[in-house]
């Protein structure tokens, strides 16, 4: 089997499906001669062709916009934006449009539509190159979120997203693509949207987190008895895994590299107390970035939580 | 000489593309020693826009520009060292070590700020605009994008307001015919983009953006309209990259552009066409442009050195500023 990164994870997730479902379209600015930004579409342009590689002009809002029609109509296209900093001149098709097109149709039209774009710091780029802002996407209802950390876990679930007949934005860090490899099957797996992912199991505390984040989670808890939550979908999430782990530790930090406030953090820290408040030994512990912009370069270091910060997050929670 | 422009004149705007090119030579040959920790765009071969456009404006008129904008704040009076430490992320940087070079920002100078969302710097030259027009203080603004900006979405809502309330405002479209990689002839009809001025009952004017004369020109026109109460104008000036989208490096090895197009436009460099033009006139010799130089990598010495010795800004620093 290949050892592979996430970008290659996520190209090979795109081929299959390409081959398998003739409706299997991309769009974006510079995804096919090209190969995208961060050339997670090389290649696919001299299998599949301009007709289902398209690159189109630069404009989010028409590129997810002319996605949504042609989802509503039959296709399933995949969008890419180059960076999720640069995504919010389509937050009006996204939450206008594509999120609701199945309810206000009263379930006539889907939108089987996927929104690819890279999320997230460490790749010293400031603002709109770094953006985490994966909570505002959770907030609209209609749009399911997912957020791969790893390439095996990549691949399988954007093959969900593209077959999901509801929109999906996905998202990628860019940090991760190419930071570590595993092993990647050829052909057809999926992890499907909804479940999480028990990456490390213990008894005294629960940590909830995703993407980069996750593997600064498992460096923090190492010799810890932990149990460490991959969400990968954040909406909806796994509320199943997450209460029945708080039910058996009773102590939870939630980890993100997006701002605290109104992160998905404050979500799951309210759903943790709405569902299974009896069985917690202290409050939610969140560590997260700060409620700053994303600032260059030195600064970005301490702007993302580091190992320590996730450790002292996790002892004051184990304190309590 | 061209019509209007004296021999002093043209030496200014040589002088502006020259610090230009320079500074940008720099940046070349220091980035990849990785401390420059934040993605360059350079605008080497498109300097005349930034000089021919900006000897026309007055300290306190803004300018509102893109991820390609070093030339725009070097033409508009930024200097070089708070430049050089922004791209090294220091705190003595004009951004305070924040914003690297894609987020500068000079208020002393007219640049509320510059960014990387394509187009998104239209509508709020057009508000800073109806700002002046509504201070009556005489300012104008000035929008630079590419021909990305084209477009998206922003460039329409900006011109339609703009020609209906006939503000105070030039949109300079530096056309150099590819957004990252794509070309223009994959993203748009074929359809001149001062053309589309028209649309918005607004003058639009289209031509060489290597003849540093000519936008000089053809922006004097456009800024006495700004400042007389005749509103906005849309210029399109063609240019070209020598560089990569984004870094140091050339791109046509690669395969990103033909070379073929590259060497004739790198043949129309706008320094030599300007430098030629002020030997012949006898306005300059090679002496001068080699004493010219001097002084100015001199002074670019002298940038690095404030940068490279400045302080980074601390971790205690990361909420100042937001609210």
């Amino acid at each position: 089997m290949a050892k592979l990164n996430m970008v290659q994870a996520i190209n090979l997730a795109l081929r299959e499906e390409m081959q398998r479902d003739k409706d299997v379209v991309i769009l974006g600015e510079d995804v096919g001669r090209d190969g995208g930004v961060f050339r997670v579409t090389e290649g696919l342009l001299d299998i599949f062709g301009q007709e289902r590689v398209i690159d189109t002009p630069l404009a989010e809002s028409g590129i997810v916009g002319v996605s949504i029609g042609m989802a509503a109509r039959g296709l399933k296209p995949i969008a890419e934006v180059q960076f999720m900093g640069f995504i919010y001149p389509a937050l009006d098709q996204i939450s206008s449009h594509a999120a609701r097109l199945r309810s206000r149709s009263r379930g006539r039209y889907t939108c089987p539509l996927v929104v690819r774009t890279p999320y997230g710091a460490g790749i010293k780029a400031p603002e709109h190159h770094s953006e985490s802002t994966e909570a505002l996407f959770c907030h609209m209802p209609g749009i399911k979120v997912a957020l791969p950390s790893t390439p095996y876990t990549a691949k399988g679930l954007l093959i969900s997203a593209i077959r999901d007949p509801d929109p999906v934005i996905f998202l990628e860090s860019a940090r991760l693509y190419r930071l570590i490899k595993e092993e990647v099957p050829e052909g057809e797996y999926t992890i499907p949207l909804g479940k999480a992912r028990m990456a490390r199991e213990g008894k005294d505390v629960t940590v909830i987190s995703w993407g980069a984040m996750l593997h600064r989670c498992l460096q923090a808890t190492e010799g810890m008895s932990a149990d460490v939550i991959d969400l990968m979908t954040l909406n909806p999430f796994d509320e199943e895994m997450i209460y029945s782990s708080v039910k058996k530790t009773g102590r939870v930090v939630i980890v993100h590299e997006a701002a605290k406030t109104c992160g998905l953090g404050a979500e799951i820290s309210a759903s943790i107390a709405e569902e299974a408040m009896l069985y917690l030994k202290g409050p939610v512990t969140r560590v997260t970035a700060y409620d700053a912009v994303l600032p260059l370069p030195k600064l970005e270091d301490y702007y993302m939580p580091t190992v320590e910060r996730i450790k002292r997050g996790i002892e004051e929670a184990l304190k309590y | 000489m061209t019509d209007g422009i004296d021999k002093e004149t043209l030496f200014r705007l040589f002088e502006t593309m020259l610090r230009i090119r320079l500074f940008e030579d720099r940046v070349v040959r220091l980035y990849p020693g990785q401390e420059m920790k934040c993605p360059v765009h350079l605008c080497i071969g498109q300097e005349a826009i930034a000089a021919g456009v900006c000897l026309h404006l007055k300290k306190e008129d803004y300018i509102f520009s893109t991820h390609r904008s070093h030339g725009h704040c070097i033409a508009k009076g930024m200097g070089l060292r708070p430049l050089a430490a922004e791209l090294y992320g220091r705190s003595t940087g004009c951004s305070r070590g924040r914003g690297g070079s894609m987020h500068l920002t000079d208020p002393e100078n007219g640049i509320p700020g510059t960014t990387a969302i394509v187009g998104g710097c239209i509508p709020i030259a057009v508000g800073a605009a109806l700002s002046a027009q509504m201070k009556r203080n005489g300012r104008i603004a000035v929008a630079f994008f590419g021909d990305g900006a084209v477009e998206e979405g922003t460039f329409h809502e900006g011109l339609n307001y703009a020609s209906l309330r006939r503000l105070p405002v030039i949109f300079v479209c530096e056309n150099n015919f590819y957004a990252t990689n794509s070309p223009q002839k994959a993203r748009q009809p074929e359809v001149n983009i001062a053309d589309r001025a028209a649309g918005y009952g607004m003058p639009g004017v289209a031509g060489d953006g290597n003849d540093v004369m000519f936008v000089h020109d053809s922006c004097r026109e456009a800024v006495e309209r700004a400042r007389s109460g005749g509103g906005p104008t849309l210029l399109e000036f063609r240019t070209y990259r020598w560089k990569a989208h984004v870094g140091p490096d050339s791109d046509i090895a690669a395969g990103c552009r033909p070379a073929a197009e590259y060497e004739e436009w790198v043949r129309r460099c706008p320094l030599e066409l300007c430098g030629q033009r002020l030997i012949k006139e006898k306005a300059l010799t090679e002496d001068d442009i080699d004493r010219l130089t001097g002084s100015i990598e001199a002074e670019i010495d002298d940038a690095v050195e404030f940068a490279m010795n400045s302080p980074f800004p601390q971790q205690s620093e990361i909420l100042d500023h937001v609210y």
